[in-house]
């Protein structure tokens, strides 16, 4: 576990506790909970539930990103598997229902990766083909209406809760933690980063980078199936127009803000989901900071490059609190 | 003014011309947008519904959101010499020289739900669109009515922050409350028409405002926000309906749903009529010459619950919403 939590988490942490003050200041009841029908009720879940189809989508756009690739038609898969599981919802039951999703996601993601290693596409590309075709997909399969469903057992999947807490966020925590054993309990995760690192010296040194690339963007296809079927869930019904529409940039800014670079190499689990979190802290207190809704875009761009500049080398060489706060705790 | 006249002694011109379709029956090219949501989808079948009715010869073309494909179904509407094109414009610029084309061949062209850039006033024969301003009043009347004279804290969900009819719907509520000093906007927020964000919203107002206990009520741009925000209020123990009153715009089926229910008080239609207007508008005109007035404005409807919300919704849910 210790390979999880990499000393460079400090910018991350430190910024979720000031935008988390920062909330507790717009909203005084911030951090209120209590249990509402079996399950906890308060902001804060509201944060952590919310946050989840980000944080799933972070886990794979971490692992393609690691590998110096980017996928952009995340938001389109979640519409695809969204819609697969809201059309079957009502007729077959949920474990065909998460096959179906699920297996639409890993097709996905296959297609991606065949593009992008077999092929030898720019991911950019390759996966802007998926990103503007799959929501037409999408919309085929729902016929462009909202698809709605009744289906108790996949309600619960979104709507549900185990031990007080929300099941999508549940299930984000049993992604993390699966995604976490297989590539930091192997030697997965380190081939991943030389593939990113230098792709041709790797492949030299014996590293099957194909087979790298092809599967971190399968990965990446199943988690934003994950995070489609949950959309769907949440709100009883798949809405092919706008389920994970832009929420690709926000998996990428989730991956950025987590220290991960875009070139590739080193990478961080746990500080893609942080910065998940991040964006949904943000999001949520400007909700219930009551300020018209134009200062939305304005106030969440001013905050992310705050985050940013704090991560920033050159910057923080400058400013020096950054670095002297690292050096103190190192 | 000149241009009008000239315009209406051109129509006059062109009835005396033959006619190419079969006697007595009108054909009427109709280019539309494509599938962008579901209520698009209803105005194509009831349009396709009206035309039948009154024995019309539609012919849809669908420009799949594309302003070009929109052009060229104009264009070949005009090469087929129909009676006329209903339009319904992707956009509002651009339409200047189809437009021209048309009215060189006499044929009449009436826009549908949407207008065009106003330096085409004399281009086309009326438009049959909605007032959104007047939808917003029609919801805010409605809730003053039903509120009274108690105090009531509102909050809102806004459609997509810069849309005409989000900045349209909240005007026209604003006007009609401004008379209600008991009546109070609280919270506004976008939820950019959508379910999902029209929960999530509806999540934070709900904190924001003592776990629901100061809002009493909910108005929203559109249903789909508001089918979000009935579940956010479920799942917070609020009585969606009786808690916490509910009026939004649109009327779409799963609202009529919501309210057989007893979880959603009010919704004021946006018609997916708008050919049955435009239709009567041109067998006038074809017939007698009537030249209609530039605007027709299409009616915004209030249902609540006493309106058999069951028998509404088994009519609409095969209009492909």
């Amino acid at each position: 576990m210790t390979a999880l939590l990499p000393r460079r988490g400090l910018a991350q942490i430190l910024a979720l506790i000031v935008i988390l003050a920062v909330d507790r200041v717009v909203s005084p009841q911030f951090f209120d909970l209590r249990l509402q029908d079996g399950r906890l009720f308060g902001s804060l879940i509201d944060v952590l539930n919310r946050g989840t189809p980000v944080a799933l989508l972070s886990l794979g756009m971490v692992l393609v990103i690691a590998t110096r690739g980017i996928d952009l038609s995340v938001g389109a898969v979640m519409a695809i598997c969204g819609a697969i599981a809201a059309s079957l919802a009502d007729s077959h039951g949920l474990p065909v229902v998460l096959a179906a999703a699920l297996g639409a996601g890993l097709v996905c993601g296959l297609w991606n990766g065949f593009l992008v290693a077999v092929l030898g596409m720019q991911p950019i590309v390759a996966t802007l083909i998926l990103m503007v075709a799959g929501r037409g997909i999408a919309q085929l399969i729902t016929e462009g209406r909202i698809v709605t469903f009744s289906s108790p057992d996949l309600v619960w999947l979104g709507n549900g809760s185990v031990l007080g807490l929300p099941v999508p966020v549940v299930i984000a925590l049993g992604m993390l933690i699966l995604t976490g054993a297989v590539v930091r309990g192997s030697a997965l995760g380190l081939l991943i980063e030389a593939t990113g690192g230098n792709a041709r010296a790797s492949e030299l040194a014996g590293v099957g980078t194909r087979a790298m690339i092809l599967s971190v963007y399968v990965w990446c296809g199943v988690c934003a199936a994950l995070a489609g079927v949950i959309a769907a869930a949440d709100i009883m019904g798949a809405d092919a127009n706008n389920a994970g529409l832009w929420l690709e940039l926000d998996a990428i800014l989730a991956v950025v803000i987590g220290g991960t670079s875009l070139f590739g190499g080193r990478f961080s689990l746990v500080l893609a989901v942080f910065g998940a979190l991040i964006i949904q802290t943000m999001n949520t207190g400007i909700l219930l900071s009551g300020y018209p809704p134009e200062f939305n875009l304005l106030v969440k761009a001013v905050v992310v490059l705050a985050v940013l500049l704090l991560q920033s080398p050159k910057l923080s060489g400058v400013a020096g609190i950054a670095a002297r706060l690292r050096r103190t705790k190192a | 003014m000149t241009l009008k006249a000239l315009f209406a002694a051109s129509a006059m011109a062109a009835l005396l011309l033959p006619l190419p379709a079969k006697a007595g029956q009108l054909t009427i090219g109709f280019s539309q947008i494509g599938s962008e949501s579901g209520w698009r989808a209803a105005e194509t079948s009831v349009s396709k519904q009206e035309a039948a009715k009154r024995k019309v010869n539609l012919k849809i073309a669908d420009a799949q959101q594309k302003q070009e494909n929109q052009i060229k179904a104009i264009r070949s509407f005009i090469a087929q010499n129909v009676d006329a094109i209903f339009l319904a414009p992707v956009v509002s610029t651009g339409w200047d020289s189809v437009l021209k084309e048309a009215k060189e061949a006499k044929i009449p062209v009436v826009l549908l739900d949407r207008d065009i850039d106003p330096s085409g006033k004399e281009l086309y024969l009326t438009a049959v669109t909605s007032d959104s301003v007047h939808e917003g009043e029609v919801a805010g009347d409605w809730l003053a009515k039903t509120v009274g004279s108690k105090p009531c804290n509102i909050v809102e969900l806004q459609g997509t922050v810069g849309a005409s009819v989000a900045t349209n719907r909240k005007k026209g509520f604003d006007t009609a409350i401004a008379k209600h000093a008991n009546l109070k906007v609280v919270r506004s927020q976008t939820g950019d028409f959508t379910r999902a964000k029209g929960k999530e919203v509806m999540e934070s107002f709900i904190k924001a405002e003592g776990g629901g206990k100061n809002i009493c009520a909910v108005y929203a741009h559109n249903d789909d926000m508001m089918v979000g925000a009935i579940q956010a209020m479920k799942e917070a123990g609020l009585k969606p309906g009786k808690d916490i009153l509910t009026v939004s715009i649109d009327a779409v089926p799963d609202i009529f749903k919501a309210m057989v229910a007893g979880e959603a008080n009010a919704t004021v239609e946006l018609t997916p009529n708008m050919a049955g207007p435009a239709l009567d508008a041109v067998a006038a005109f074809k017939d007698k010459g009537t030249v209609p007035p530039k605007w027709i404005q299409t009616e915004s409807k209030l249902y609540t619950a006493t309106d058999d919300p069951q028998k509404i919704y088994d009519s609409k849910k095969g209009l492909g919403y």
